[in-house]
């Protein structure tokens, strides 16, 4: 990164809602971050086009009262973020500015807050030793942050190699206290300390390699793992009309997933929902740690009503961190709520900026955007050996419910999991509105992760899951003969077939997230569902006529409810699992 | 508006649009307020020396050398306890005949509440409408619109809500309304005995259209003072956010932009949000409820403008004519409140819950035979049963005339359930069944 020795200043030439010309006396590069003086208030800025001597800057903030000659001051950076212990549990906006330590009810205009903390004792241990060569990711010790090992790095912006020098020995220190001395390669000293900058908008590239994914990431949700798995490292979209529980889905994924960490990048979507994480997660537990759910959480907040501007930079920021973790060997979800909000926001600029528009007046290269950011997931080897990941998981929110519009398009080539939920199936209170169907995982394909799940899962694990996808294909198509013609103008065995598509449907594909059992299932538990509902599929039943199957079928399912909402292997379970075993039997053929 | 001695006073307009004009100033401030030829203007866009104005009542009859005015300020609106029982136009000027409020400035289309100094919602507003409180509570903090046919009595409903809502202020946001409308709630307020708790900002369709976009800005400042300022629970009343989101379109088209869906702006979703995500609970108990209408065309919901409304509200609450009992109710099926969970079952009786559910999907299964008996087809005993059930349920309980407390519209559900049910029909939890079913009903069990 080039070194500006004098910093760039410019005053106010034009203004258009948060679209600000700005007349420069020096260089500015594309992106660098400046602030507009408004009358005391400094505007934070990001250049997004220069022309000539006129740098057109997007403002994060309302531009009311600016005037034309008000002054300007570059940066020489570009949008970043401060990396270093005490992210985790943190509320930031989408500019990482800390959200508890701003003053009073309303958000200020210009307030700008320490993202970490600057008096705080982290409790400090070496890992690098003397000698070592490292490049940048590398780790030099770790301090304890909430109960996660925080690795102190090299940071991601020194290229080459650096050598140790000296290394600070156990015991309390804060973040701006030296951790360890290294030389670069022409022999200079450089002092590190816990904290580090990244510009959000470049991907961060400490890492040895990124492979396929092959390992599955576990989520709780059936109607994923079972049918249309996730891997870690893996990136998966939610598009859904309104109201048909993306969000809801999002808030299950982030309680539950096997992850180390969750950052959940509330982008252009509600504040009480941002509320509800607020309120709920410091009082939940985390299963797998015993601990509170907002120790392993970290929330970018930038809620609709918060700067259109500043939605775009939340993602980034949020794939920033989490990048920052992953380089630490850990296991990163993200979580993004809604991303169709960032690209209208994108919209809304390149309209101001009178680009020429592309399908639904988005701009031209939404689709590379889109996709430059998936790419930043993946699971990654690190240059020590370890490894570590980010699974990404968008909503989109395509306008009328269709399809067909270029955000859905655009994600669809860029992630690998499709999610897509069903207005119909949330009209009918089928939740999570998932179509089985219709959604995909490309996972599921691949031979790494077929492999995974014969080895750790069952040996026969995709077929089983093929042929639970035939068995609700063929229940759909029955469905429609029936609908068309009458329940008694198809044959009893119609009936029959259409209702062990049900049971999938019931017993695997719906969920309670609000119940506190059934919310997650493990993958031990989905399999023995599993097994369980093919059994039933595999087993010949006697009918007198169509009016018995459904009753039966019902009662069936109901049995299997009962289990999904009891405790696994508890008293209440093998009861229902009797109560199973017994309906079956009353109508079983050879 | 009076000038004062420290305004620049221009009178050189350099070039006039249908909604906009420009002139030469210097010193002007973004979103700044002038009067161009006696007529409230804004600031919408300047390049150097260029300023263009967007004049709210359009550009007719305005000439080259017209007066502009410039004062110095954004839109603002005087706050204080004396706005309550007040009339007022879409700039805040007293419509009702009495003189101007004296109070503190505050500018509209304020900042942000910073999420972290919010409250999750978690009071319970009865209404005594079923449709709503039984299946689709509302909540304080929340933002819920009603989807509804221009023929639908929606005013008459939100009038009707707002004097049943224990609200310490209600705020009138009427945009585009007629000025029967008009009438129709300032007598309904009058009568009641409420005006002194109530607060009107309208456009009628006698004045231009798009002064109605500073409508809503007016009322929420107006409520976030006395949530703010003086803890009160307020509940705003915007009718009707399509022709608000009309004068959008109109200003958008008129610039120049270019159109998205429904040629309507491409920011339209983060207008209407600014406007909703008003809504607030705040920790000290003062809050902003905001409930909307969106008037539909065809009862199409996936219109940009009920589609984008839909992707920022808890809910929405969509008004259906049944044509069975000759009333309108509120459709169960596509209405939904995303707040329900926070006080149903806990704030109302335990049963509630599970309640509502059972009788939907009883209503449900009616709706199922009642296609079953549009195609022909021949119907079970269970199918008539819902049938009979579905009549009941909508006269009793969905139609908007219902006026109850929730204990009574639970125990009615009981009762239909008893009448027309066996238990294991409904599928309650038996502790609940055991507590409400109807004993004198003599239903098979
Ligand atoms: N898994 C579920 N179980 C039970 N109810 C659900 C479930 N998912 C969604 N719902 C219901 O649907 C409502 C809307 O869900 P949610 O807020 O997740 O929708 P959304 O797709 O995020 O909508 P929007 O695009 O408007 O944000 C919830 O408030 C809840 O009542
Ligand atoms: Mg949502």
């Amino acid at each position: 990164m080039e070194k500006i020795n004098k910093m760039t200043k410019g005053t106010v030439a034009g203004i258009i809602a948060n679209l600000v010309f700005v007349e420069v006396d020096g260089p500015v590069q594309q992106n660098e971050i400046c602030y507009i003086d408004l009358e005391g208030t400094k505007l934070m800025a990001e250049v997004i086009k220069v022309n000539g001597t006129q740098a057109y800057v997007q403002v994060f903030e309302s531009t009311r009262g600016l005037k034309v000659n008000h002054t300007v001051e570059f940066t020489g950076h570009m949008l970043e973020v401060t990396l270093g212990p005490g992210i985790l549990s943190k509320n930031y906006d989408g500019l990482q500015n800390d959200l508890d330590k701003m003053d009073g009810v309303f958000l200020k205009r210009g307030e700008h807050t320490n993202p970490l903390e600057d008096d705080k004792k982290w409790e400090y241990k070496p890992i690098a030793k003397v000698g070592d060569v490292l490049e940048a990711g590398g780790w030099i010790g770790e301090v304890k942050e909430n109960w996660m090992p925080h690795k102190i790095m090299v940071p991601f912006k020194f290229e080459g190699k650096y050598t140790v020098k000296s290394v600070t020995k156990a015991g309390e220190y804060t973040i701006h206290d030296t951790m360890a001395v290294v030389t670069d390669e022409k022999g200079k000293e450089i002092n590190l300390t816990m904290i580090q900058k990244w510009p959000v908008k470049l991907a961060v590239k400490a890492y040895k390699e990124k492979p396929r994914p092959f390992k599955l990431l576990e989520t709780g949700v059936r109607v994923i793992d079972t049918l249309n798995p996730i891997a870690e490292g893996g990136t998966g979209f939610i598009p859904g009309p309104f109201g048909t529980g993306k969000t809801v889905l999002q808030h299950a994924l982030s309680k539950q997933a096997e992850a180390d960490m969750i950052i959940v990048a509330a982008c252009g979507e509600r504040a009480n929902e941002v509320v509800e994480i607020f309120t709920e997660f410091p009082e939940l537990d985390d299963p797998r740690t015993g601990r509170k759910l907002m120790e392993r959480t970290t929330i970018i907040a930038n809620t609709s009503n918060m700067p259109v501007a500043a939605r775009e930079a939340s993602v980034y920021t949020a794939m920033t961190l989490g990048e920052y973790y992953r380089a630490m060997g850990l296991k990163v979800l993200l979580l993004a709520d809604s991303t169709s909000r960032w690209a209208q926001a994108l919209r809304e600029m390149s309209n101001r900026m009178e680009e020429l528009p592309g399908q639904d007046a988005f701009p031209m290269d939404l689709p590379a955007i889109i996709s430059n950011f998936y790419s930043r997931a993946g699971f990654t080897y690190l240059n020590n050996g370890e490894s570590g990941s980010i699974t990404f998981i968008g909503t989109v929110s395509p306008a009328g419910g269709n399809l067909k519009e270029p955000v859905t398009e655009s994600t669809k080539k860029a992630a690998r999991c499709f999610y897509a939920l069903s207005q119909q199936r949330a009209d009918s209170k089928r939740y999570p509105a998932i179509d089985a169907l219709e959604s995909y995982s490309k996972y599921a394909e691949y031979p790494e992760l077929q492999d995974y799940f014969r080895k750790n899962i069952d040996p026969d694990w995709p077929e089983k899951i093929a042929l639970a996808r035939d068995i609700l294909i063929r229940s759909r198509e029955v469905s429609e003969q029936i609908n068309i013609l009458g329940d008694d103008g198809v044959p009893v065995e119609y009936h029959n077939r259409f209702w062990k598509g049900e049971v999938i449907d019931f017993v695997i594909c719906q969920q309670d997230a609000f119940d506190e059992v059934d919310r997650s299932a493990s993958l031990d538990r989905q399999k023995y569902m599993l097994n369980r509902v093919l059994d039933i599929y595999h087993t010949n039943f006697s009918f007198e006529s169509f009016e018995d199957v459904g009753t039966y079928f019902k009662r069936m399912i109901n049995s299997m409810k009962q289990m999904n909402y009891a405790v696994y292997e508890s008293d209440k379970y093998h009861d229902s699992e009797k109560e199973l075993n017994s309906i079956i039997e009353e109508r079983k053929t050879a | 508006m009076e000038t004062k001695a420290f305004q620049k006073i221009y009178t050189k307009i350099t070039q006039i649009t249908k909604a906009t004009c420009s002139l030469k100033a210097t010193g002007i401030g973004y979103e700044e307020m002038a009067i161009v030829h006696g007529r409230l203007a804004q600031v919408v866009k300047i390049m150097g020396e260029d300023v263009t104005l967007q004049i709210f009542s359009g550009t007719e009859g305005i000439p080259t050398n017209a007066e502009v005015v410039f004062l110095g300020r954004p839109p603002v609106l005087k706050v204080g306890e004396e706005l309550s029982g007040r009339f007022f136009d879409a700039y805040g000027d007293p419509i009702d005949g009495r003189p101007a409020i004296e109070g503190e400035e505050r500018q509209i289309g304020g900042p942000s509440v910073n999420p972290v100094r919010r409250k999750q919602p978690s009071e319970f507003i009865p209404t005594g409408i079923a449709g709503i409180d039984l299946n689709n509570a509302l909540v304080t903090g929340q933002k819920i619109p009603f989807f509804a046919d221009p023929d639908q009595p929606y005013n008459e409903i939100m009038a009707m809500v707002a004097l049943r809502a224990d609200a310490d202020k209600i705020i009138l946001g009427g945009m585009g309304l007629t000025n029967d409308d008009y009438l129709y709630y300032k007598n309904v307020f009058e009568n009641a005995g409420a005006l002194d708790r109530i607060i009107s900002f309208v456009n009628t369709t006698e004045n231009p259209p798009v002064e109605r976009i500073l409508v809503p800005d007016m009322a929420l400042t107006a409520a976030e003072y006395f949530a703010v300022d003086k803890k009160q629970k307020v509940l705003v009343l915007l009718t009707d956010m399509t022709l608000y989101a009309d004068a959008l379109s109109i200003v958008s088209n008129r610039m120049d932009q270019i159109p998205s869906k429904d040629s309507m702006p491409g920011s339209l979703y983060s207008d209407l949000a600014k406007i909703y995500e008003k809504a607030v609970q705040f920790p000290d108990g003062g809050s902003i409820t905001i409930i909307a209408v969106t008037t539909l065309s065809g009862g199409d919901i996936t219109h940009a403008i009920p589609d984008n409304t839909g992707y920022i509200t808890e809910g929405q609450l969509f008004l259906r004519k049944d044509t069975d009992i000759g009333k309108v109710v509120v459709d169960p099926f596509r209405s939904l409140s995303r707040l329900k969970q926070l006080v149903i079952g806990s704030k109302t009786r335990p049963d509630h819950p599970q309640v509502m559910n059972a009788a939907i999907r009883l209503y449900a299964d009616a709706a199922n035979a009642k296609t079953k008996q549009e195609n022909g087809f021949d119907l079970t005993d269970y199918d008539e049963r819902t049938l009979n059930f579905a009549k009941d349920y909508s006269n009793k309980l969905l139609a908007i005339d219902v006026n109850v407390e929730v204990d009574q519209m639970l125990e009615t559900t009981w009762n239909l359930f008893g009448e027309h049910f066996s238990q294991v029909e409904v599928g309650i939890k038996q502790e609940f069944v055991d507590k409400h079913w109807p004993t004198e009903n003599s239903s098979e069990v």
